[in-house]
């Protein structure tokens, strides 16, 4: 148990921090006490990551106070953050995979006398490390690339022993192991714990910051909604609501119901990819919006993309209007009237450079040419009749796509399978990015989109989002369908219940 | 597919007047960062260029027969960066254009020699050149886009393979061009202008066309822009990489053509290190190395900088190393001008 006894030694008071305008931390608190592990939970895009970074010197705070074993600091760089005695484990962990472990623990502070490097120091030290960490049995002249997800996470962790680190932050470390080495990086946790390393915990598995943490903070849309609650005394939907907290009945339009004899546009049967997901079964009406629940990793995001072609699936079927696909044919899928939105908008779905009538345009182009010649002018009009049905700001059709917030970038997708008129339009992440107000509005456009008759699939890692858009809902966990339920059947809790039996399963 | 769901959605209301963004740069920095205001650049450039022709080697240089002179040098290199251009749009790079033409002039040369008795057609010799050209290239275009190997180890095999083979076919021997009719057309002049020069001047045009009216030009840009973005809007990225080294390897076969009327022979060392002027003229001219913009205003007036410099130097009896350095310092020069002007900031993102 974590009480005042523990000396406080990060102590985060009003943070704030700015991107071009965009405000990424709006007042974050943060108090870390020597020898607890301290969760930080949060939606993707609450602003965990600038707050990892605002701590280990990548950014730099336009305001608020950062308190260090009581001191006022400012940590300029990541070297201060280290200097300090703050250490990070980035979820794309920064080691480097040509050189051997021990070169890794001594990048940058590397031993040696008179410019020639201490080999053997170097490596009897670095077995020193393992062996704290449980992993004496490591060779410490191994090369790390040759090395599982677990064991770099295990040289990282060395690294910021061998710097003294006194904090240790941790970016959704489980997010790239199975669930034994999650239980071994538990153990090494509590070890460092035990010594009095401090811990700060990144995740959005709810289940995880039960077993491991001590006391947790939630952030959402970049302020604090909570700091320093004791894990064991808050129940999991009070969490829940901490991060999320918004009025679902406000935000979420009212579904239309789906006429019972409304013809099946898509039909995906016995779909399969190998290592991801097995025997995905569903069926989509014209009007019906389905919606993918389930936690990262569950498959739910490769699912959309293989029904889409952009991966090949290992076995099973999608049909379209009853016309079965070509699998892993992205041209097939579109040709027969299905869209995609992905779930990395900027690096898959936009060309940033590009006009936004050309991104617009991107799968339609060929439809305006005549003869191979292209009609920017008839594009433009589409564009422009998109824009302006979209609500598209600003409503330039010439100005370039990198210039929008991702609420408008958001918009570009959806109007360029408008044009494309599209029967069928999956979506991946489709608010990723997008502020709350600007979240109404894609909802607002997706069900309409329904009411029109176009069948849509949703997933989001939000399972409010997908239980406020979807008539219907798919949980997802390791790869398998747990369960199908009407909407208004299921809540957030019954979820992540179906989930979790589903993953001790 | 409805159409109809296009129509339905356009009577919402029409929007309240939309502010624009603050960011915008200033209007002069927008201009010269406009692909404009950068040809505006490399006019200014060939300009200095022409004045400093003209105020040292005086009638010599500023002499009609040597502009025209200027510009027929330019035209072998100006064909093939043509075909640069396209592929370094797509964020690609052909190293091997210059071993192509050669492979391709030994080639053509070789078969006219050999059929010469059987009543041998110069045309038949041209679309030999053509052929080999676009082979090579649609070969390249394959092991890139389905052997997925990065252009530039793929093209850097095809330029020491080409070479080689070239070696093989022709034993090192140059193969003299004899077919007067075939010379005498290359080395016409039409309305007063050489042959090569039209050629050059038809390539870039048509090269304009097809990158800037085209679906083919669209597809380029878009693949360079985002390759993953243009695979998941329904573009075949992998095909059109192929057609678009197929079109390198076709104006190297274009250039060689060109190179058998310029020097009446044929030779495994034609084009030796032209790869290297072609990259140079194109990047210089603005088209990003990165991919996703691509000007052929820009590489054909990267083109005739330098052919300009190389002839300003000519004229005043320069040493070629001389000529080198000064190569070297306008690349650099004109990259950093780009990128001083480039609009692109850094990427904006959150996180």
């Amino acid at each position: 148990m974590i009480d005042d006894d523990h000396a406080l030694l990060l102590d985060v008071r009003g943070m704030t921090k700015s991107f071009a305008g965009v405000h990424a931390l709006k007042g974050v608190d943060l108090t870390v006490r020597a020898g607890e592990v301290h969760c930080v939970l949060g939606q993707n895009g609450a602003g965990k990551s600038t707050l990892i970074k605002t701590l280990s010197g990548v950014h730099q705070p336009d305001g608020g106070e950062i308190l260090w074993q009581g001191q006022p600091v400012t940590i300029s760089d990541p070297q201060s953050a280290l200097d300090l005695g703050i250490a990070t484990m980035y979820q794309e962990l920064d080691v480097v995979d040509g050189l051997t472990i021990a070169e890794n623990i001594f990048l940058g502070h590397e031993l040696s006398r008179a410019g020639v490097l201490r080999v053997g120091d170097a490596n009897r030290r670095t077995r020193e490390l393992l062996t704290r960490l449980g992993h004496g049995d490591i060779p410490p002249s191994t090369e790390v690339g040759r090395l599982s997800a677990a064991t770099k996470q295990i040289v990282s962790m060395a690294r910021a022993l061998s710097r003294d680190a006194k904090l240790i932050i941790m970016d959704e470390p489980s997010a790239v192991l199975d669930s034994g080495e999650v239980e071994n990086l538990f153990r090494v946790i509590r070890e460092l714990t035990s010594s009095g390393i401090a811990v700060v915990y990144i995740s959005h598995r709810l289940e995880e910051i039960r077993q491991i943490g001590d006391r947790i903070s939630v952030i959402k849309d970049g302020r604090s909604t909570a700091s320093g609650l004791a894990v064991s005394e808050t129940p999991t939907r009070d969490l829940i609501r901490l991060m999320t907290g918004r009025d679902v009945e406000n935000v979420f339009p009212d579904a239309v119901p789906v006429p019972s004899n409304a013809p099946i546009l898509l039909e995906v049967s016995y779909l399969n990819l190998r290592g991801s997901f097995s025997d995905v079964n569903f069926t989509v009406r014209a009007g019906e919006v389905v919606g993918l629940a389930g936690l990262v990793g569950s498959g739910r995001s490769e699912i959309l993309e293989t029904i889409y072609g952009a991966r090949k699936a290992t076995s099973g079927t999608v049909a379209v209007q009853g016309r079965t696909l070509a699998s892993g044919s992205v041209r097939a899928a579109v040709a027969a009237g299905m869209g995609f939105s992905p779930e990395e908008r900027k690096s898959q779905g936009l060309i940033l450079d590009e006009p936004i009538f050309k991104n617009v345009t991107l799968s339609t182009f060929a439809r305006f040419a005549r003869g191979g010649v292209l009609n920017e002018r008839a594009e433009r009009n589409a564009a422009r009749e998109q824009i302006a049905a979209l609500e598209l700001r600003p409503d330039d059709p010439d100005r370039p796509a990198r210039t929008l917030s991702g609420g408008n970038q958001q918009k570009i997708l959806l109007a360029r399978w408008l044009v494309h008129g599209t029967r069928v339009l999956l979506l991946d992440e489709p608010t990723r990015g997008v502020d709350v107000g600007a979240r109404a509005e894609i909802y607002a456009l997706i069900r309409r989109l329904a009411a029109e008759g176009t069948a849509i699939v949703v997933v989001s890692s939000e399972i409010e989002e997908v239980l406020g858009l979807a008539d219907r809902v798919l949980v997802i966990g390791d790869g398998d369908v747990l369960a199908t339920r009407n909407a208004g059947d299921i809540d957030e809790s019954d979820v992540l219940d179906l989930v979790m039996k589903g993953s001790a399963a | 597919m409805s159409e109809q769901k296009t129509t339905i959605l356009t009577d919402a209301e029409p929007l309240p007047g939309a502010s624009q963004q603050s960011d915008r740069p200033s209007a002069l920095k927008r201009f010269l960062g406009g692909s404009a205001g950068r040809n505006l650049g490399l006019v200014i450039a060939l300009l200095v260029l022409i004045i400093i022709g003209t105020v040292t080697a005086g009638d010599r240089f500023a002499d009609i027969n040597n502009v025209l002179t200027i510009i027929r040098y330019a035209s072998i290199v100006g064909v093939i960066s043509i075909g640069m251009t396209f592929v370094i749009t797509t964020g690609g790079i052909d190293l091997s254009v210059g071993s192509v033409m050669g492979l391709a002039t030994v080639v053509a040369s070789l078969s006219a020699v050999q059929l010469a008795s059987a009543q041998f057609s110069w045309l038949l010799m041209i679309v030999i050149a053509l052929l080999v050209g676009a082979a090579a290239g649609f070969v390249n275009g394959m092991i890139i886009a389905y052997g997925r190997v990065v252009a530039f180890m793929a093209t850097l095999a095809m330029l020491v393979g080409a070479r080689g083979l070239a070696e093989l076919i022709s034993g090192r021997r140059t193969q003299i061009v004899a077919n007067n009719e075939f010379l005498d057309i290359v080395r016409a002049n039409v309305l007063g202008v050489p042959v090569l020069i039209w050629i050059f001047a038809v390539v870039a045009i048509a090269g304009w066309f097809l990158l800037n009216r085209t679906t083919f030009g669209r597809r380029t840009v878009a693949i360079g822009g985002n390759a993953e973005a243009s695979r998941l809007a329904g573009i075949n990225v992998k095909r059109h990489l192929v057609y678009v080294y197929t079109l390198s390897g076709l104006t190297a076969g274009i250039a060689a053509v060109m190179m058998l009327g310029r020097t009446t022979a044929g030779t495994s060392t034609h084009g030796t290190l032209v790869e290297l002027d072609v990259i140079a003229a194109v990047v210089v001219g603005g088209t990003l190395l990165s991919g996703g913009r691509g000007t052929i205003v820009g590489t054909v007036l990267g083109v005739l900088i330098f052919a300009t410099l190389i002839n300003v130097f000519t004229q005043n009896n320069l040493d070629t190393s001389v000529q080198a350095i000064a190569k070297g310092l306008i690349i650099v020069v004109a990259v950093l001008l780009q990128q001083r002007f480039a609009t692109r900031g850094p990427s904006s993102g959150r996180k």
